[in-house]
């Protein structure tokens, strides 16, 4: 089957017209167009948060929030890119801080004036309940913020619609490092291995695996056990 | 959603479903023979792109000069400097540092903490920004032995099976041992892993191990473990000072022989700077964006191997640069998300790859090499691949298996990015099975480290992707999350070591830089192959051919 030759769509991009191919990204429709990608682009997979963008539907008002590596552009779409977000990022010590309501209000006491607009949720291109999640933290309930926000990628879009000037994702990232570091928790099994590596428990078959050639270790691996 | 032609093929795994749900309730993964090492040997070579004919060619300068390489390798590493190294006054420098830290990747991110720790002065430099990398981009998860019934033996031979015993045993060693407690230096900084109820380790099957070995943060990991690492680096803004947007386009050495900085290059201002420091840590990554034999690549934008190009420039050794790795499941449809990633570990919870006519005809957990390579075998010569609207051809993954074999919500809770990934495009991933084909995904070798992280070049430190020799000529799923955060710590503590024996910088000096691209014009190499290329570029033809005065620095063509 040949490449059937796609249909063009117009697409404005920071408010100038562009024609680019029906179904293209936006990041592919800004590259298409002829722009060299510097900044607001980085995985191009929806995983690092780089390429946050705003843009309007056609006969739409409202200004929506999307990834531009995730986000197919339609007819009509007005399109500007927000490749960083200037928000405050508290500087702490992991090791010094309690996992409780406390340490929410020292370091961003701005969550406990969130009006519950739900603007937050509706902007984030990850579907997280991001509302949720900061009531979370209003009520000290550090595990449910740190699993609400878990999927978080701080693109920054929900800070910037926030009419409290909440930085919510730098939040939920203190959330995340308390629950992991204080409330998970630990397993003795991981502390066990790690004292038996350090008293050298497995250095003689480690050795003797070392000094294997080709030939024996291909037999001792293609015969080992397997259990999973 | 699929066009209603592809319809009719899903209605062929659904009607072979039952049965291949009755063989996994019995056999658990063990649904399809395992390949001998006969087997494996013979696919591999009629079938992965590496063992083509035209895959690789001489390296015609440098040190590794006589040996073959994957051809882009070659075509990259024959090149000349971006800059003329007489346009530098290297008696005055705009930075001075102990430790220079090159990519903020989880490897870059674990060697700047740990030489603070170290009590060391860090300048960690990166072409985009903190974090920006293949790290953040891994899904399924990051091996460490530390179940009961797995020990850091079994987790060698693993490795070093999957590698095809060509991995230099002291990193296989070092990246084994110190697992279990890489494991919990993340989760003493917060990183959070998918636990039990008693607290212990969710773990789950790889390709290619023999236990229960891939520890996991939902399909984020690499993700939960990168944002942590960065978020550390701005806790400690006194020893660790970063700069975003600057690519390193050059290394510096001084009479004796030794690394002692490095050249910056602002993408925005178009301004170099000299970075002049006791120990430069290289952690670019690998060169995924090299789209090699035109592979759809699951890579990060600015994976271009640049630390590759000016560690080799000024003479560090490289290991198993005729070795790529493809992975097995890249997403074919829809087009928009065509090479994305999709996870191994779909396959570690019972995802099952099956042809257009829903027969089974691979064991799901081979090494990557083989998975691949039957998965190129099934599209070609067996013609039972499935075609896209767009002339592409895959193979079914059945995902709606997970659900059933594991329950009902496991998807949605154990695989959030994959279902959004599909659903952003209709397609629900717990109903329809998805299209994958091999992707480019990991650059295998790398250069040459010891258990140090020491390059053959005194005062030069490699870690992760950009290294070379700890996964042999192919890497096993959760190794390269493990291999990070292993030889990025390394790498920090033995430069601090380094430097606290006492460094003399002498004269600084780009010498070799000169020297190098006098080997480069011998060979007749055209001016206009640059490197390191340090962005890909994707504007089409027809409208770079308008484009008459922009530089395309670097381009490979």
């Amino acid at each position: 089957m040949a490449k059937p030759k796609p249909k063009m769509v117009t697409v404005y991009i920071m408010g100038e017209a562009f024609e680019v191919p029906e179904g293209s990204t936006i990041i592919t429709a800004l590259e298409y167009v002829g722009f060299q990608l510097k900044k607001g682009v980085g995985c191009r997979e929806g995983f690092c948060g780089a390429c946050a963008t705003v843009y309007r539907e056609k006969g739409d008002h409202k200004l929506k929030g999307g990834l531009a590596c995730q986000t197919v552009v339609k007819d009509g779409m007005v399109i500007s890119q927000i490749p960083f977000v200037p928000a405050e990022k508290p500087v702490y010590d992991i090791e010094e801080l309690e996992p409780n309501i406390d340490t929410i209000k020292e370091f961003y006491p701005e969550v406990f004036r969130c009006v519950a607009c739900n603007t937050c949720t509706k902007a984030c291109p990850q579907e997280i309940k991001v509302m949720d999640y900061i009531q979370a933290l209003k009520r000290g309930d550090i595990a449910r913020a740190a699993d609400l926000s878990f999927d978080c990628i701080r693109c920054g879009l929900c800070a910037l619609r926030c009419p409290a000037e909440i930085v919510q994702y730098n939040a939920a990232m203190l959330a995340q490092r308390l629950y992991g570091r204080y409330l998970a928790k630990k397993s003795e099994e991981l502390d066990r291995r790690i004292e038996e590596i350090k008293e050298g428990k497995y250095d003689k078959e480690l050795d003797k695996l070392m000094k294997m050639d080709k030939r024996e270790l291909s037999e001792l691996y293609y015969s080992r056990e397997i259990k999973l | 959603m699929y066009p209603d032609y592809m319809l009719e093929s899903i209605k062929k795994v659904e009607e072979t479903r039952p049965k291949r749900i009755e063989l996994a309730k019995l056999k658990g993964t063990q649904i399809f023979p395992r390949m001998t090492e006969e087997e494996r040997e013979e696919i591999l070579r009629k079938f992965h792109p590496d063992y083509k004919e035209t895959a690789k060619r001489e390296l015609r300068v440098g040190v590794n000069k006589g040996e073959k390489v994957t051809k882009e390798v070659a075509e990259l590493l024959e090149s000349y400097a971006r800059i003329n190294p007489d346009d530098f006054d290297l008696t005055e420098w705009d930075y001075d540092t102990d430790v220079l830290v090159v990519g903020a990747g989880s490897a870059g991110l674990s060697a700047s903490i740990i030489a603070a720790q170290n009590g060391m002065n860090v300048l960690l430099v990166t072409k985009l920004r903190l974090g920006d990398s293949n790290s953040m981009m891994a899904q399924g998860g990051i091996q460490a032995a530390d179940q009961p019934d797995d020990s850091p033996v079994l987790h060698y031979l693993d490795v070093i099976g999957g590698g095809h015993f060509d991995n230099k045993p002291e990193l296989v060693r070092a990246l084994v041992t110190d697992g279990p407690d890489a494991i919990k230096w993340l989760e003493e900084l917060g990183v959070m892993f998918d636990k039990n109820p008693d607290g212990s380790m969710m773990v789950a099957p790889g390709g290619g191990t023999c236990r229960k070995r891939m520890h996991s943060a939902r399909d984020y990991t690499g993700a939960a473990i990168c944002r942590v690492l960065r978020d550390e680096v701005y806790n400690n803004p006194d020893k660790i000072k970063y700069v975003e947007y600057t690519a390193i386009v050059e290394l510096i050495k001084d009479d004796s022989g030794q690394v002692v900085g490095a050249i910056g290059y602002h993408l925005e201002t178009k301004k170099y700077c000299v970075i002049r420091a006791k120990a430069v840590i290289i952690a670019t990554g690998g060169f995924g964006r090299l789209h090699i034999q035109g592979f759809e690549t699951t890579n990060h934008y600015g994976a271009t191997a640049d630390g590759l190009v000016i560690a080799y420039r000024a003479g560090a050794n490289l290991l198993y640069m005729d070795s790529v790795q493809y992975h097995p499941t890249g997403a074919v449809f829809p087009q928009q998300i065509l090479g994305f990633l999709c996870t191994e570990k779909l396959r570690s919870l019972g995802a099952q790859p099956v042809n257009k006519d829903g027969e089974l005809f691979v064991y799901p957990l081979e090494p990557r090499d083989v998975e691949a390579a039957a998965f190129i075998r099934e599209c070609t010569e067996r013609g039972k691949g499935v075609y896209t609207p767009y002339d592409r051809v895959g193979i079914w993954l059945d995902t709606p298996l997970i659900d059933i074999l594991n329950g009902e919500g496991t998807v949605a809770k154990k695989f959030p990015a994959m279902a959004r990934q599909f659903r952003r495009f209709d397609i629900d991933i717990t109903r329809y099975p998805i299209l994958v084909y091999p992707t480019l995904h990991y650059q295998n070798g790398g250069i040459e480290i010891n258990d140090r992280a020491e390059t053959s070049l005194p005062g030069l430190y490699v870690a992760g992707e950009a290294s070379g020799g700890v996964h042999g000529r192919n890497r096993l799923m959760g190794n390269s999350q493990l291999d990070l955060i292993v030889f990025g710590r390394r790498a920090g503590f033995y430069a601090a070591e380094h430097i606290k024996s006492g460094v003399k910088i002498g004269r600084m000096s780009l010498e070799h830089v000169k020297e190098y691209e006098k080997e480069v014009e011998a060979l007749g190499v055209d001016r206009s192959h640059i490197a390191p290329i340090i962005l890909p570029n994707y504007i089409p033809d027809h409208v770079r051919a308008k484009q008459k005065t922009a530089e395309y620095f670097g381009t490979l063509l």
